[in-house]
């Protein structure tokens, strides 16, 4: 009961907070330099007079400001997120077309690299002191400093152009009309690149945070007391200090997730990912703000999504946060 | 406090790369009269191919070691001024928040929360794309994505330091509220403030870089991030046009964690120890 009110009341204030970026899309288009109409319209003579006319009327540009804004909002309550005259094409089809692809990604990379950061946090903590330890955490200290893109550049480098292991770009091998099991598995050569260079970035934050948090509560007296009753070491890791150590990488992992999605748009510019961070690379050069607009708020949307899954996770994994909030 | 900072082997190091990239940036008019946009031999020239030109040249024929050096420039001003301007918006909003506590803070927390829930990356190429591309624009929507924690940890350090004793004691002296908040409460949550910055530079030059690779640069200042950006589609062929502008991002931006978790060790003693431990 309490976990279902709990949830409800995150949806409520996942839609205001939805509306609320709404407004603000709209502020900004305004807020453009330029005619409005011009500026939904792609700007540079993408659409003809005809269609800007079209467009001031749909918006009421000639009309008070608030019915402007009530429009537009309205519009997007009812998942409509505009025009794309570039791509010729309504903006909410172009982003559910690519959502699967981003997806795919960006949940592969984070499942990567939570399981890959807490696993190593886990060592690194067991180890602390040694040599092992110093070159994981300096290692990590690395990855916390590439820039994700570049780092994407370099594998592509090495693992495609130098080694040929792995293809370096797109979704899929084009026109190879693979079916089934194979296309399946294209997908995943195709993919693995772009998912590693991803989650590396998350997977040294995880890998911080899970050994920071390891170690301090490796320091509190339930440990002392574990030991005490004679229990080996690996034991007392797994079953005492890890379970309670890994809460608040469950809360880091959630807030982290703005950034994936933020890093997706990165990733897929560089491998050609046929996902919506790279339609927003596309309609920056081609000055399509409908497109971006709506690019940001499907992405907003996500990370809010994504928080709400995480914060039941977050419940079922302890108990107490249900009993106290 | 300073003594500690010293023993700390990574700190010292970043201190040392880290005046190094100043030293390039600063000095770059001098050894690169010419500009970083200066064509001065064939395109696609190698690394060490020809005598002067110790990084080769770019698809225009431009010197990448000139690039590298004014791109040090807008990295370390993008990230200085950015971070800045951060602390203006996220300190004193913090502080009220902190200080004032009731609606005040649940106002603030609310518009605080609304922005760390937004993607901030996107939110950044969003602002960067309509209010074009140029060294102000991109600066400010860094400063406007990066704010939220600053907003948090100072409420933080606020709302435990008023209640500290010295705080009573200040009101029973007659000081007004906002005399106490500014010379009494504030003072001493200077030093989180301080760690969190130098680390706040770091994500703005990542930041900085990641737009001008996505074409969100200013076109009229060189940046490590356009370079990587106008390598891309030769990076078959020229690999050295990609690599070394990454290579003086990590340096620089990981001078500038080691300086932080130095800071933080200096100025956080009791902290560090736990963690180590």
């Amino acid at each position: 009961m309490s976990i279902l009110t709990a949830i409800l009341g995150r949806l409520a204030k996942a839609a205001l907070t939805l509306l609320a970026i709404a407004v603000l899309n709209f502020f900004l288009l305004h807020a453009a330099p330029g005619d409005p109409a011009v500026v939904l319209a792609g700007e540079a003579g993408a659409a003809d007079e005809q269609m800007i006319e079209q467009l001031r009327e749909r918006f009421g540009l000639d009309q008070p400001f608030y019915v402007q804004l009530g429009k537009y909002v309205g519009g997007i309550v009812q998942l409509d997120l505009g025009y794309s005259f570039r791509q010729d094409a309504p903006v909410s089809q172009l982003i559910l077309d690519r959502l699967p692809a981003t997806l795919l990604l960006t949940l592969t990379a984070f499942g990567i690299s939570l399981v890959c950061g807490i696993a190593l946090g886990v060592a690194s903590a067991a180890r602390v002191g040694k040599a092992s330890d110093s070159a994981l955490t300096t290692l990590a200290l690395l990855f916390y400093a590439t820039p994700l893109y570049w780092l994407a550049l370099m594998a592509v480098l090495v693992f495609s152009v130098w080694l040929g292991w792995l293809p370096g770009f797109g979704y899929e091998t084009v026109g190879a009309g693979y079916t089934g099991i194979t296309r399946a598995l294209d997908i995943l050569q195709h993919l693995i690149l772009p998912a590693l260079t991803l989650g590396l970035f998350f997977m040294a934050v995880y890998m911080r945070m899970t050994r920071a948090s390891m170690l301090e509560v490796s320091q509190l007296d339930f440990v002392k007391t574990a030991k005490a009753k004679g229990l080996s070491g690996p034991a007392i890791r797994r079953r005492h200090i890890l379970r309670n150590a890994i809460l608040p990488v469950v809360t880091l992992a959630g807030l982290q997730a703005g950034q994936l999605v933020g890093g997706a748009v990165l990733t897929e510019t560089v491998f050609a990912w046929p996902g919506i961070g790279r339609l927003m690379f596309e309609s920056l050069a081609a000055r399509d703000y409908n497109t971006i607009l709506g690019v940001f708020l499907v992405s907003a949307a996500m990370v809010i999504l994504f928080n709400i899954v995480t914060d039941i996770v977050y419940r079922i994994v302890d108990p107490r946060i249900g009993a106290t909030a | 406090m300073w003594k500690r900072f010293r023993s700390n082997i990574g700190a010292m190091v970043g201190v040392a790369i880290l005046l190094a990239v100043i030293l390039i940036a600063v000095c770059a008019p001098l050894i690169y009269p010419h500009g970083p946009w200066q064509m001065v031999q064939r395109p696609f020239l190698p690394p060490m191919s020809v005598d002067g030109l110790p990084l080769g040249t770019d698809t225009l024929g431009r010197n990448v070691a000139a690039q590298l050096a004014y791109g040090a420039q807008v990295s370390l001003l993008v990230g200085l001024v950015s971070t800045i301007v951060a602390l203006l918006i996220g300190v004193p909003l913090g502080a009220v928040a902190g200080f004032y506590g009731n609606w005040v803070d649940e106002g603030a927390m609310r518009f605080t929360e609304f922005f760390q829930t937004i993607p901030n990356f996107a939110l950044a190429i969003v602002l960067v794309a309509i209010f074009e591309p140029t060294l102000a624009s991109i600066t400010l929507a860094i400063a406007i994505v990066s704010w939220p924690p600053v907003a948090r940890l100072v409420r933080a350090e606020v709302m435990s330091v008023r209640k500290r004793e010295f705080v009573d004691a200040a009101t029973l002296a007659g000081l007004s509220r906002p005399k106490i908040l500014i010379t009494q409460v504030l003072p001493n949550t200077v030093s989180p403030i301080i760690v969190m910055a130098s680390l706040m530079v770091a994500t703005a030059i990542l930041l900085e870089s990641s737009l001008s690779f996505l074409g969100l640069g200013d076109p009229n200042a060189m940046s490590w991030g356009y370079m990587i950006g106008a390598a891309r589609t030769v990076i078959r062929t020229s690999w050295w046009l990609s690599f070394f502008p990454g290579i003086a991002i990590v340096l620089t931006v990981l001078a500038l964690n080691l300086i932080g978790e130095g800071l933080n060790d200096a100025l956080n003693p009791h902290l560090s120890r736990k963690g180590r431990a």
